[in-house]
C-alpha cells in the first residue's frame, strides 16, 4: 500500500482529499448555508412583506383582501400618516447627530490616546448599558425623567426650574414634563443607541496609521487642519456605519415611543398598532417599507458625500 | 560655520529605557549626515526629536541656531520621508504632494507649478491622478520624497527610506537620492541600519549603539579606523581582539585593535616575510566562495578565531585553501587599529 493509500483509509479523509481538490465544491459547502440563510430567510421575508403591503384590506370584515392595490403606499402620503414618517424621520436625524457628536470625542480618545487598561475600561463602560435588559432601561428612563424623578429633584435643588419649564415650553422640543417631551424621548434613544456609534467610529479610527498624523503635522498642517484632512474623512466611513444603526433602529422602535414621549405615533409604534390591533397586515407592510426606503436614500447621500471612497 | 542640527547632551527616557543617552552632535549645513545602528539604537528617536515628534527629557536642540523646544512639528522648517512613507490613502498623488502648500495657504496656481515640478523632479510627471495604492513601493518611496521636497525644507530627515525596496531599486535609488541632495544643496539627515547604505552615500556618519553615540566620521574614516569594538564590528566586518588575544597577537600593550579582513595575508610557507610582521600558523575551519573574493575562517592559538578575505584574482580561485589546510597568516602592524574600549 501506498502513503497516499494509507492516508485515504478513513471516509472522513477521502472526503477532505475531494475537498481539496475540488475547490469550487469547498465553496459551495461554506458559502451555500449562510448563503441560503440570507436569501431565504432574510431577503425572502422582505419581499414577502414588499409583497404583503400591496394586498387590500377591508375595513368593515376586517380581514385582507386577495386583491392588489397600490393604495397603502398611497395612503402614506395622506396627511396623518406623512406626519408620522416626517416625525420619526426627525427623530432619528436628531438622534443620529446627537450620537454622533457625543461619540467621536469617546471614540478618539479610546483609538488615539487611552492605554490597554484604560481602553478596556472605556469597552466595558460603553458596552455595559447594552448588556441590561432593553425594557427595564427604557421603563427606567420614563422613572428618571418623570416629575417627581431624579432629574427633577435635581433641577429643584439647584434652583433651575425655571429653565427647564421653559425648556419645557418650546415648540415641538417640550411636553408637560420631561417623560411627556420629544426632549425626553431623544435623551433615550441618544442614550439607548450611543454604544451602536461609538463602536464603529472607534474601529475606523482604530485603522488610521498614526504616522499618518505625523506625516500631516511634518507638512505643516496645524491640529484642526489635520483633523479636517486627514482623520476625519478616515474616519468618517465610521461614522456613517454608527449612524445607520442609530438611524435605522430609531426608525423602527416602537418601545420608547410607547414609553416615553408624546402621544403622536411613531413609524414603529403606527406598524405596531395596524397589525397588532388593527389586523391591517398590509398597511403595516407598507409602513415597514417606509424605514427601507430613508436608510436606502441616507446611504444614497453618504456615497455621493464620500463616506466609501476611504475604504 | 552654521550647523543645521545640533544636539547638546540630547536625552529622551520612555520610563526607565534611556532610548537617547546623552548624544551631542553638530551638522553642518548641506550636509548628508547619516545615522547608523541597529534597531533600538536611538537613531530613529533622534531623527524624531529633530523633527519635533518625541520632545528631550533633557539636553538641548537647535534647528539652524534656533532652540526647538517647544516648537511644535508643524511649526518646523524640517520635513521627514517617513520609514512607511505615511502617503494619505484617500488623497490622490497630485494631492499628496500639494498636501503641505496647501496647508500653509499658498496660493492655487504657485501650488500647482510647484507640485508638478516635484512629481516632474522624481520622475512621477504622468501619475498625478493615481492613488497611493496603485503604486509600486518604489513609486510610493518618490511620492513620499517629492511631498517632502515641494516644501523646500532646509533639512530633510529620512527615516529608513530604501528598508522596503528589493536590492536593486535600492541601489539605484541611493544613487538617485545622493546626486539629488547635491543638486538641490539642503541638509540630508538619513537613518539607517544598513552600514553599505550609510556609507556610499553619506558625508559623515554617527554610529550609535545603545542610546548613545560611539563614533561620528567620514565613511573612510569609519571603516579605516573604527574606534570602538562594536564600530568595527557594526562598519564592515572585522577581526576584533581585546584582553589577552590583544595582547598576545597584538604585541605588549595592547589592550584592543581591530583587523580588516581584507588586510589578513595567508602563506602555505613560512618564508616572503615582510619586514616587521610574525607569521602565525593557522588552521582553516570554513571557506565561502563570493565570486571577486573568498572569506576564509581561521583558527589561531589558544582558540582564537580570525577572518581573513581574499581576492580571487589572478588564478586564486583555484588555489584556494580546504578545511583542515594548516597555513601561515601575517599582517603589518598598520593594519592594527587600536580600540577604545567603551566601559559597560
Amino acid at each position: 500500500m501506498n502513503a497516499n493509500a494509507v492516508y485515504l483509509r478513513t471516509p472522513l479523509r477521502r472526503l477532505a482529499a475531494l475537498l481539496h481538490r475540488r475547490s469550487g465544491l469547498m465553496l459551495a459547502v461554506l458559502l451555500g448555508p449562510p448563503l441560503i440563510w440570507m436569501c431565504v430567510i432574510y431577503l425572502g421575508s422582505l419581499l414577502a412583506l414588499l409583497w404583503q403591503g400591496f394586498h387590500g384590506f377591508d375595513d368593515f370584515s376586517m380581514s385582507v383582501m386577495p386583491t392588489l392595490t397600490l393604495d397603502n403606499y398611497a395612503k402614506i402620503f395622506e396627511e396623518g400618516n406623512f406626519d408620522i414618517v416626517l416625525r420619526t424621520l426627525a427623530m432619528a436625524c436628531a438622534v443620529t447627530i446627537a450620537a454622533a457628536v457625543i461619540a467621536f470625542p469617546i471614540a478618539y480618545y479610546m483609538a488615539r490616546y487611552a492605554g490597554p487598561r484604560t481602553k478596556a475600561f472605556f469597552y466595558i463602560g460603553v458596552m455595559l448599558p447594552m448588556w441590561a435588559s432593553y425594557i427595564v432601561k427604557a421603563y427606567s428612563w420614563s422613572v428618571i425623567l418623570a416629575k417627581g424623578g431624579i432629574i427633577f429633584w435635581l433641577v429643584t435643588k439647584l434652583h433651575l426650574l425655571w429653565l427647564l419649564d421653559a425648556v419645557l415650553a418650546l415648540p415641538y422640543v417640550g411636553g408637560s414634563t420631561l417623560s411627556t417631551s420629544h426632549l425626553g424621548r431623544f435623551l433615550v434613544f441618544t442614550y439607548l443607541w450611543l454604544p451602536f456609534m461609538v463602536l464603529p467610529i472607534h474601529a475606523a479610527l482604530e485603522r488610521v496609521p498614526p504616522n499618518l498624523v505625523q506625516a500631516s503635522m511634518d507638512l505643516g498642517a496645524r491640529p484642526q487642519q489635520t483633523f479636517r484632512h486627514v482623520i476625519w474623512p478616515l474616519a468618517f466611513p465610521g461614522v456613517v456605519a454608527g449612524s445607520i444603526f442609530t438611524f435605522s433602529l430609531t426608525l423602527g422602535d416602537f418601545i420608547i415611543p410607547t414609553l416615553i414621549g408624546p402621544s403622536g405615533l411613531f413609524i414603529g409604534t403606527y406598524v405596531y398598532v395596524q397589525q397588532g390591533a388593527v389586523g391591517n397586515i398590509p398597511m403595516a407592510a407598507a409602513f415597514t417599507m417606509v424605514p427601507i426606503v430613508l436608510i436606502a436614500i441616507y446611504l444614497a447621500i453618504a456615497k455621493r458625500l464620500g463616506a466609501f471612497d476611504a475604504l | 560655520m552654521s550647523f543645521a542640527v545640533e544636539f547638546q547632551e540630547v536625552s529622551r527616557h520612555f520610563g526607565k529605557v534611556r532610548a537617547v543617552d546623552g548624544v551631542s552632535l553638530a551638522i553642518a549645513e548641506g550636509e548628508f549626515f547619516s545615522m547608523l545602528g541597529p534597531s533600538g539604537s536611538g537613531k530613529t528617536t533622534c531623527l524624531r526629536l529633530i523633527a519635533g515628534f518625541e520632545q528631550p527629557t533633557s539636553g538641548a536642540i537647535r534647528i539652524h541656531g534656533v532652540e526647538a523646544a517647544g516648537i511644535p512639528p508643524f511649526l518646523r522648517d524640517v520635513n521627514t520621508v517617513f520609514q512607511d512613507y505615511a502617503l494619505f490613502p484617500h488623497m490622490n498623488v497630485f494631492e499628496n504632494v500639494a498636501y503641505g502648500l496647501m496647508v500653509k495657504g499658498v496660493g492655487r496656481n504657485e501650488r500647482v507649478a510647484r507640485s508638478r515640478e516635484a512629481l516632474a523632479m522624481v520622475d512621477l510627471g504622468d501619475y498625478g491622478a493615481r492613488r497611493p495604492a496603485q503604486l509600486s513601493g518604489g513609486q510610493r518611496q518618490r511620492v513620499a520624497l517629492a511631498r517632502a521636497l515641494v516644501n523646500r525644507p532646509r533639512v530633510l530627515l529620512l527615516d529608513e527610506p530604501l528598508g522596503a525596496l528589493d536590492l536593486k531599486l535600492r541601489e539605484q535609488m541611493q544613487g538617485e537620492l545622493k546626486a539629488l541632495q547635491r543638486k538641490l544643496g539642503i541638509t540630508f539627515v538619513y537613518v539607517t541600519h544598513d552600514q553599505g547604505e550609510a556609507l556610499s552615500m553619506s558625508d559623515r556618519v554617527a554610529v550609535f549603539n545603545q542610546g548613545r553615540i560611539e563614533q561620528v566620521d567620514t565613511p573612510r574614516g569609519l571603516y579605516m579606523r573604527p574606534a570602538t569594538p562594536f564600530v568595527a564590528r557594526f562598519v564592515g566586518t572585522s577581526n576584533v581582539f581585546t584582553g589577552a588575544a590583544a595582547a598576545q597577537f597584538g604585541g605588549p600593550g595592547v589592550t584592543a585593535f581591530s583587523l580588516r579582513p581584507e588586510h589578513v595575508r595567508l602563506h602555505r610557507q613560512p618564508s616572503g616575510l615582510a619586514g616587521n610582521s610574525r607569521l602565525l600558523p593557522v588552521r582553516v575551519l570554513g571557506v565561502q566562495y563570493h565570486g571577486a573574493s573568498s572569506r576564509i575562517e581561521l583558527q589561531l592559538a589558544d582558540n582564537v578565531r580570525l577572518v581573513a578575505n581574499v581576492s580571487n584574482d589572478e588564478g586564486h580561485g583555484e588555489s584556494l585553501p580546504e578545511v583542515g589546510d594548516e597555513l601561515f597568516a601575517t599582517w603589518s602592524s598598520e593594519a592594527m587599529v587600536a580600540l577604545r574600549e567603551i566601559p559597560a
